[in-house]
């Protein structure tokens, strides 16, 4: 017998359930508890770049609206710099920008939105650069482990054509459930990302 | 900060998307293979915390929405630590958790289960691990309550915790549960892990040496993020 590895496994995922809102966003299931919850500012008051909104609708395989969803967002700030140690440039990220957040669907209409600032590329693996995106983490109830994918930007056609990762995606016609519309021509960008969990344009969902 | 990527996931510990026995995953499952990416700066970065973040009382659920008394229930310590897959610490990261009152009831405007809300419970707090990745909190434990999946299926006393990491892709949300809890087999979510031992890794066990005299019992739960390669010979993210 060879020696033993000995590595820890992983700890299962369990579905965030109907009620996330209790432990992550309590204002949302009705009540006051925390000083502050965390996830609401994903930018911060001192973020360089332009402000941006993005506006969506998570649907299930029956094209219905998930109302319970909590959506996670992680991005770089405008000049491509994470809010993280193993960034070797974090130090230089705004003060205030977490460059994380989350936000939930309207439990009525299944509308979410992210208030942000449009990040900036950010170099990918083999020096190739990869268009400006937000890394989406996703989870409601029936999602049995959160749902990790990417929301790039209508406007940035070019960069978008040589994003490595995008390029990955076998198919070109599912390429586009990964890229948010632009609604609107002047004042501040407001874009249109929708995710589908499941039937025609099922999102692309990442193993990362 | 060397910039190190993680472990590949081994997705056959974790429940699969689709699993037909908890209803609910059958049209929110992604029916298409993932796509499979080697990480870049986007991944093996992730958020930090600090104690800036949280409240002195934010680790207590007996006292931090108390109104006009403590919540009714059997006190409860739950204590582990985050570990990563090569069994170092995980420290400083944010542990959040929340759960049903002892009646099994949730406070939430979507809950109409029949049991009472207990106007001194919340059913959440958050803490940071210290520098070892130990972390604990105070509460009451969970009742059992029945949910709309069979006819008759109810919920194992479970509470919800959601968990950091260093790197995005660590992020996970699970649910500890109690060692002997009948309903345990029952369980169409539980059922989902196809891995019996991993299974077995939600089950928290009662630490009587961890319980405090004539106060309160002691659950611990241990929780294994992905781990972290350390650089023997760099994979270079950036390239040359």
């Amino acid at each position: 017998m060879p020696q033993t590895l000995n590595y820890l496994r992983e700890t299962a995922s369990q579905t965030a359930g109907p009620y996330v809102h209790i432990g992550l966003a309590p204002g949302a299931a009705g009540f006051e508890i925390f000083e502050t919850e965390l996830g609401g500012d994903i930018a911060g008051p001192n973020a360089a770049g332009e402000r941006i909104r993005v506006e969506g609708t998570v649907f299930d395989g029956t094209g219905a609206p998930v109302k319970d969803v909590l959506i996670e967002v992680w991005q770089a700030n405008a000049a491509g710099i994470h809010a993280s140690p193993e960034d070797p440039r974090h130090a230089e990220v705004e003060d205030g920008f977490r460059g994380w957040g989350r936000v939930i669907s309207d439990f009525d209409t299944g509308a979410f939105t992210i208030e942000t600032v449009r990040p900036g590329p950010v170099m990918g693996r083999n020096g190739r650069m990869m268009a400006p995106h937000l890394s989406l983490w996703i989870v409601a109830r029936g999602i049995n482990i959160g749902l990790s994918t990417r929301m790039y930007f209508g406007d940035e056609e070019e960069a978008n054509a040589a994003d490595p990762v995008l390029n990955l995606v076998e198919n070109p016609a599912r390429r586009p459930t990964l890229i948010a519309t632009r609604k609107n021509s002047d004042g501040a960008p407001v874009y249109r990302f929708d995710i589908r969990l499941q039937g025609d344009a099922e999102t692309v969902f990442f193993d990362v | 900060m060397t910039t190190t990527e993680f472990f590949q996931r081994d997705r056959t510990l974790h429940p699969p998307a689709l699993t037909p026995g908890y209803k609910t995953s059958v049209k929110r499952s992604p029916q298409h293979a993932l796509l499979s990416l080697q990480t870049s700066m986007s991944e093996i970065t992730g958020p930090r915390f600090g104690h800036g973040d949280i409240g002195p009382l934010d680790n207590d659920l007996i006292l931090n929405f108390a109104k006009d008394g403590e919540p009714v229930g059997e006190r409860i310590i739950v204590h582990g630590r985050v570990l990563d897959e090569s069994g170092r610490p995980v420290p400083g990261t944010l542990v959040e958790f929340w759960q049903a009152n002892a009646g099994g009831r949730y406070r939430h405007r979507k809950d109409t289960y029949l049991a009472p809300i207990d106007p001194n419970f919340g059913g959440c707090g958050r803490t940071l691990t210290d520098a070892e990745g130990y972390y604990h909190f105070r509460t009451v434990k969970p009742g059992a309550y029945p949910w709309r999946n069979w006819v008759n299926n109810w919920r194992p006393a479970h509470i919800h915790f959601s968990i950091f990491g260093t790197g995005f892709v660590q992020r996970l949300i699970t649910q500890m549960y109690f060692e002997g809890d009948p309903l345990i087999p029952h369980c169409p979510i539980l059922a989902a892990i196809p891995d019996p031992e991993a299974l077995d890794g939600l089950i928290a066990p009662l630490d009587m040496n961890a319980s405090i005299p004539l106060d309160s019992l002691a659950y611990k739960f241990d929780i294994v993020l992905r781990g972290r390669r350390s650089t023997l010979f760099e994979n270079r993210l950036e390239g040359n």
